[in-house]
């Protein structure tokens, strides 16, 4: 579903990403794990064709990024730290106005936008402002708006950022409601154990290359900070 | 012939559907139209005690006040759309949909037009009052649209620019001032011109200048908002 050859990423003379390969398969969830600066957010912007890769190849579902972003962009969808959402509009304003910028059929979009609202647990605010959700709720409806038009891949980038225990549990609910979709899922996180826990595989970055990528069930829990402590101090 | 009707159908969609969430935005919120406002009608009463003209010279000024005031509030405005687009993260969730990225910008633009044409007008109202000149000839009304077209069109796309940087308030200036120059000159002298009751000839070509410069100015934006953009 993803692949990625011999990514490089520069911003002026400075390397983010160092030919970078990776491959994720169609319902896999992967967790990429690694320090500050070491490029899992410019990983996810490139992805997400927000950003042009320096060089290297990138496919997502067959289309090459970033010629075929056109293609690549209908079938994604983006959570990150920021909400993505408009205060001054209410929570079904706001995915109204989404599913209307994709195109997504008028018949039957106050159903979906009931239904996507009910899967987050804001059924009860679709007519409140934005304005007036706490960042838990604010997470919640990002997610709903990420997956309005059904994509086959969703990017979060360090979801759990400003969440609270309660708002961080339900979160955790909520990926894996999205992982059964057989949806493709890469998250960056700083949350080792929590991204452990709820991935399928794990990838570690360091300084711009995968420096570990397997299955998380190959790496039992208690293992996962030494196998991140090991690769980031191999990496430096 | 149909694929195209229907790709040109879906942008103008997309163009209304981005100028119409802005305009909804602020009216919930009044913070652009307010702060603009306030800002212009502050310049105009200092311009009004700073220069205690005779009506021969406040003819001759007025343009210059009118423009040199719509192109500062105006560059409140502008500043504002973009930023909070960018600090909700909201750019990054319109830039990710599958839509012509020139249409996003487009529908910016016209909601950032009729912010500023509002404005505008109240702007002409105050310095009839202020300056006891009326300027509600229809000539001026067009050479305010056009000239305003210029100056939102380019001054959207250069605060998607200066909405990256980190003192973004002190490049929006600095970088969109040489660009909309041939919108102001041409403005002022259009209108000044037409205020003072002067010939066609003396208007008119500065008319067309400014219409020039907008049809310059839209087709330019089209191809560089995508780049502007991308990172």
């Amino acid at each position: 579903m993803i692949e990625v050859q011999e990514l490089v990423k520069t911003f002026g003379f400075n390397p983010v990403l160092r030919k970078l390969d990776l491959k994720v398969e169609a319902g896999q969830f992967l967790v990429l794990l690694g320090p500050n600066g070491s490029g899992k957010s410019t990983l996810l912007r490139i992805l997400a064709a927000l950003a042009r890769p320096t060089s290297g190849l990138v496919k997502i579902g067959g289309w090459r990024l970033p010629d075929e972003a056109f293609a690549v962009r209908r079938q994604l969808g983006v959570v990150s730290h920021l909400p993505l959402l408009y205060d001054t509009l209410s929570a079904a304003e706001n995915l109204r106005f989404f599913a209307q910028l994709y195109d997504l059929p008028e018949e039957g979009m106050d159903d979906l936008i009931q239904s996507s609202l009910a899967q987050v647990g804001l059924a009860r605010r679709a007519n409140d402002l934005v304005r007036t959700f706490s960042r838990g709720m604010l997470q919640r409806l990002t997610i709903a708006r990420a997956i309005l038009h059904d994509p086959a891949v969703v990017l979060f980038d360090e979801p759990y950022t400003g969440l609270d225990q309660e708002a961080s549990s339900i979160l955790d609910d909520l990926l894996r409601d999205l992982a059964q979709q057989n949806r493709t899922i890469v998250m960056t996180t700083h949350d080792i154990q929590r991204g452990h826990a709820l991935a399928s595989h794990v990838a570690i970055l360091s300084r711009g290359k995968i420096g570990y990528l397997g299955a998380t069930s190959a790496v039992p829990s208690g293992e996962i900070l030494n196998l991140y402590t090991e690769t980031i101090g191999a990496g430096q | 012939m149909k694929d195209n009707q229907r790709f040109v159908t879906s942008y103008w969609r997309v163009v209304l559907l981005v100028a119409r969430k802005d305009l909804r935005a602020e009216i919930r919120g009044r913070e652009l139209i307010s702060s603009m406002f306030l800002f212009a009608f502050l310049a105009v009463v200092i311009f009004s005690f700073a220069l205690e003209l005779d009506r021969e010279a406040r003819e001759n000024s007025v343009a210059g006040v009118l423009w040199v005031t719509i192109i500062f509030s105006g560059m409140l405005g502008l500043a504002r759309s973009m930023a909070v687009e960018k600090d909700k993260g909201s750019l990054d969730a319109l830039l990710i949909a599958p839509v012509h990225r020139s249409a996003l910008f487009y529908g910016k633009a016209l909601a950032n037009l009729l912010f500023t044409l509002v404005i505008a007008l109240l702007l002409m109202v105050l310095l009839t009052v202020l300056f006891n000149i009326s300027l509600f000839v229809w000539q001026v009304l067009v050479v305010l649209v056009l000239g305003c077209i210029g100056f939102t069109v380019s001054g959207t796309l250069v605060s998607s620019m200066s909405v990256y940087a980190r003192a973004r308030e002190t490049l929006l200036p600095i970088m969109l001032l040489p660009v909309i120059l041939p919108v102001l000159i041409s403005a002022v002298r259009a209108s000044g011109a037409l205020l003072a009751g002067l010939k066609a000839e003396d208007w008119l070509p500065w008319m067309q200048l400014l219409a020039l410069v907008d049809v310059v100015f839209l087709i330019i934006t089209y191809f560089l908002f995508d780049y502007v953009v991308e990172e």
